[in-house]
């Protein structure tokens, strides 16, 4: 069954969903490493989302993801807001004028995240930020889909594996963003991003999985 | 001529740098600042930084000058939509940097490229001798 604009978004509405549940505990972890702002700034972000998906609602799913990168960047006033608009920018143009996505293309929109991300953020693998959270997720999907799982199975090893991408960030030391600046002392502490990707992913694959099942 | 956008987190604090330099360039270059997330609070705003570039459109270049954090990101965000004049971001400290910028950029025929390179001597200040 093809991903269609109704899918995706569904994937936004409990992604924001998500967020908002998860508001203070994003809060708190940027409160030990940062500047305390991610759990709110990402919450405003996603319910500015929800007001604008009606506007685009019979659009195509580029546009779709294009209209809420715009959004979080015009609404989020921390690092999370360029990082997380570009990557749904980059995923948007990647799916630009489609009605129907298969799970080849939700492979393609999430690579085109990850280099957005990459390209605006200058992070690499084992630097504490959303990268090591969303770069292992993206293997464990490829990895599943080219054993030959079905997409919904396939996103819940990838939310599986952002999971743990987003753990194996507390040892790290923080070498981007105001965490960075904290040296070894940002040792210890689950990056906010890497945590707040692993929500996002978490909306993706209750999406996916809820649509093989209703299949 | 070359302006400067002055970015920081802070509204107040990127309005008090551009308070503080524009008393030593007596108002011959423009010098416009962006700071703050778009509700005003705590934060940097691709929206308010876009904004300043406009009102910086018929300069001949821009020297941003940034705190820290996201506020290259958003900068280098907003300049993916901005058509206007060529923009450098300075890795100056905030302050100092737009000061020096300020400084040069009051030079008659003065470029872009000397103004950023008057800017980044900022990093080598030295205020205290021992």
């Amino acid at each position: 069954m093809p991903i269609t604009i109704e899918h995706v978004t569904h994937f936004l509405s409990t992604a924001a969903k998500l967020i908002n549940a998860h508001r203070d505990e994003l809060t708190a972890l940027d409160a030990a490493i940062g500047d305390a702002d991610h759990g709110a700034n990402l919450d405003r972000g996603f319910a500015a989302v929800l007001a604008r998906l009606p506007t685009v609602a019979d659009k195509d799913i580029g546009t779709v993801l294009k209209t809420t990168g715009m959004t979080i960047v015009s609404t989020v006033g921390g690092a999370s807001g360029p990082l997380y608009g570009t990557a749904f920018v980059r995923a948007g143009m990647a799916l630009a004028d489609r009605h129907e996505i298969g799970a080849d293309d939700v492979v393609l929109a999430l690579e085109a995240a990850l280099d957005g991300i990459v390209a605006r953020g200058k992070a690499q693998r084992g630097e504490k930020t959303i990268v090591d959270a969303l770069a292992p997720a993206i293997d464990a999907l490829r990895a599943a889909l080219a054993a030959g799982q079905p997409l919904g199975r396939a996103t819940q090893a990838a939310a599986a594996a952002v999971y743990a991408g987003a753990q194996a960030t507390i040892p790290m030391l923080a070498m981007k963003g105001r965490a960075s600046y904290l040296g070894e002392r940002s040792i210890g502490h689950q990056d906010p991003g890497a945590t707040s990707t692993a929500y996002i992913l978490q909306a993706l694959a209750m999406v996916c999985n809820h649509n093989e099942e209703g299949a | 001529m070359i302006g400067l956008l002055i970015v920081s987190h802070s509204a107040r604090l990127a309005e008090g740098v551009q308070e503080f330099v524009s008393q030593i360039s007596s108002g011959q270059i423009p010098i416009v600042a962006a700071g703050g997330a778009s509700d005003g609070s705590l934060g940097t705003s691709v929206e308010r930084i876009l904004t300043g570039l406009e009102q910086l459109r018929s300069v001949d270049g821009i020297l941003a000058l940034v705190d820290l954090g996201s506020a290259v990101m958003s900068v280098e965000t907003a300049l993916e939509q901005f058509t206007g004049p060529p923009v450098q971001i300075s890795n100056a400290p905030l302050v100092e940097g737009a000061y020096l910028a300020a400084v040069e950029a009051t030079q008659p025929e003065a470029t872009l490229e000397e103004v950023a390179a008057a800017a980044l001597q900022a990093r080598e200040l030295i205020k205290v001798f021992e």
